[in-house]
């Protein structure tokens, strides 16, 4: 049923840390290669070895310039379905296969109801939802979630495919409904945000930004060169002995 | 945002038709529309051969339309659940009153309730079309409350001309409903200039710094997570060329609007068969301007997704 539950027992999600990340793109593969044997399978890539490749992907990294007045740094940015609390995709789905599950926040599509219309991927304004075109239906990020209750895992494997890939531990992952939880008290401590919080749809990802530049940082920067003085003693008399 | 050709005939196709129906349900219950077994055949089976056909395309672009029947469920939420719902339930009393009138030769008792009922149905599919846009708050361009009297007027507008051009097919044409059909399309032309005029102050509902959380300065994009057009960019990041919006907004206005008037005024004027036969004309040239217009209407709506591709 495509009505939102009024609140959800846990609200599982990722914490993206855009000061760590470097844009490896680890998340990306690690995300493609769980995923296209995961639960929405296949992640149909079309014309994979040619010139107009085209796929499924539910995570995607780009990089942006952001420029203040303190300067212009590089930010990587990683884009995936933010599980919000008020999911106009799940909202706008004339047949019911896009859910919200009232047990954990997750969002998620029936690949047996959808019927490829499109409608939830206009409803997304982040890009999280992608058809395949091969197989006629939406697919979206599950948060992993034939990962993350699978007992056939070990318990440290329980994570997104994203989250155990990060080599920066720029990713979390955690309930944050909870507010004691890890990732609650990080994005407190972190001042986590919304994307585009003005539309209204209260994603339950959040991205922590790039700290404050620091000036006490050691300087990593090459000197100056500087001309070179004439030295006395042996070097000096045989720098002057080679200049005649 | 991509245009569907699917979508874009079965939006145009099925404001027509229901405009159609509602205003030929109406003008012969109010008696307006003298008993006539092959108008009522033509006029009705026209109104819902465009609907249905509309219905059909409309299917077109789904990726798995042999479960289109799904899509009848969740009308608590969706709005194009509730479009499915209305367009079906409009064929009930539309087929009631079409029975009724055509081969009983009725407008009064359940006839006349049927008909009531055909032409409320008829407007309440149009407007769950409209909202299914209207609601989009990605869409800067259709989340306004312009997108629901702008399907409202259009549909109309296109069922008035053709209610026009029936009747004066069949010679019982009257001059107050060629001045009706002349207003719609002159409303219609002002309508739609007037949104296109709001659509040119339009920004985006957030920020490359709001949809990025960086706050203050400039985000600009330096690289895409992929060299190629994915989903997103093609259906999302549509983009028409300048030169060509203009032009199309140019062709949409004279064909959709601007000759229709003229002929309806031409057989207003003249009458007789050079009358009838600009009241016809009205028809294919209007419905082919309003095709261009939705065209625009879907090419020209950006989606905030963009804003992540700096595009």
């Amino acid at each position: 049923m495509t009505c939102l539950p009024q609140k959800t027992d846990r609200s599982l999600g990722l914490v993206i840390d855009l000061d760590t990340c470097v844009g490896c793109q680890a998340c990306v593969t690690s995300c493609k290669e769980w995923n296209i044997g995961g639960h929405m399978a296949p992640l149909t890539d079309l014309d994979p070895y040619g010139g107009s490749v085209d796929g499924v992907w539910f995570n995607r990294v780009h990089s942006y310039e952001h420029v203040t007045d303190a300067g212009s740094r590089t930010v990587h940015f990683p884009r995936s379905c933010l599980h919000c609390a008020e999911p106009a995709c799940v909202t706008v789905c004339p047949t019911g296969a896009s859910y919200k599950r009232t047990s954990d926040g997750i969002v998620l599509v029936d690949e047996d109801k959808c019927i490829g219309c499109k409608l939830c991927s206009w409803a997304c304004p982040y890009g999280a939802r992608e058809l395949d075109v091969d197989v006629g239906v939406m697919k979206k990020c599950t948060l992993c979630v034939d990962r993350i209750y699978n007992d056939n895992l070990a318990e440290e494997d329980r994570v997104p495919a994203c989250v155990a890939a990060c080599p920066t531990g720029a990713r979390h992952f955690g309930d944050l409904g909870d507010p004691s939880s890890a990732v609650s008290q990080l994005v407190a401590e972190r001042d986590g945000v919304d994307l585009m919080p003005e539309l209204g749809y209260r994603p339950t990802n959040k991205y922590l930004p790039p700290r404050a530049r620091t000036e006490r940082a050691a300087r990593v920067d090459a000197p100056a060169l500087e001309p070179v003085s004439a030295e006395g003693g042996f070097l000096g008399w045989v720098d002057r002995l080679l200049s005649r | 945002m991509h245009p569907a050709y699917s979508v874009i005939f079965f939006t145009t196709a099925s404001g027509a038709g229901y405009g159609l129906l509602a205003l030929l349900a109406l003008a012969a219950i109010a008696g307006l529309v003298p008993p006539n077994f092959w108008l009522g055949l033509v006029g009705m089976g026209l109104a819902l051969g465009l609907v249905s056909a509309g219905l059909l395309s409309s299917t077109g672009h789904l990726g798995r339309p042999e479960r289109a029947w799904r899509a009848f469920s969740q009308w608590r939420t969706s709005w194009l659940s509730r479009e499915g719902v209305a367009a079906v339930a409009t064929y009930v009393p539309t087929g009631l009153f079409a029975i009724g009138w055509i081969f009983l030769q009725r407008v009064d008792g359940w006839v006349a309730v049927a008909g009531v009922l055909a032409a409320i149905g008829a407007v309440v599919t149009i407007c769950t079309t409209a909202m299914i846009y209207a609601s989009l708050k990605p869409v800067a361009e259709w989340h306004t409350p312009y997108t629901l009297p702008s399907y409202l007027i259009l549909a109309a507008m296109s069922g008035a001309v053709l209610l026009n051009a029936l009747l004066a097919a069949f010679s019982v044409g009257f001059p107050a409903l060629t001045v009706i059909a002349l207003a719609a399309t002159l409303l219609g032309w002002a309508w739609k200039r007037l949104v296109w005029m709001q659509n040119a102050r339009m920004v985006m509902p957030a920020t490359l710094n709001s949809a990025t959380g960086l706050t203050g300065g400039a985000v600009r994009s330096i690289e895409w997570p992929h060299t190629e057009a994915n989903y997103l960019l093609k259906e999302m990041g549509y983009r028409i060329a300048r030169k060509h919006a203009a032009r199309l907004r140019l062709i949409a206005q004279v064909t959709a609007f601007l000759l229709p008037a003229l002929l309806l005024a031409l057989s207003l004027l003249v009458g007789g068969p050079v009358g009838i036969l600009a009241a016809l004309a009205a028809v294919p040239v209007q419905l082919g301007g309003l095709l261009v217009e939705r065209w625009l209407f879907f090419a020209e709506a950006r989606h905030v997704v963009r804003l992540y591709y700096g595009v």
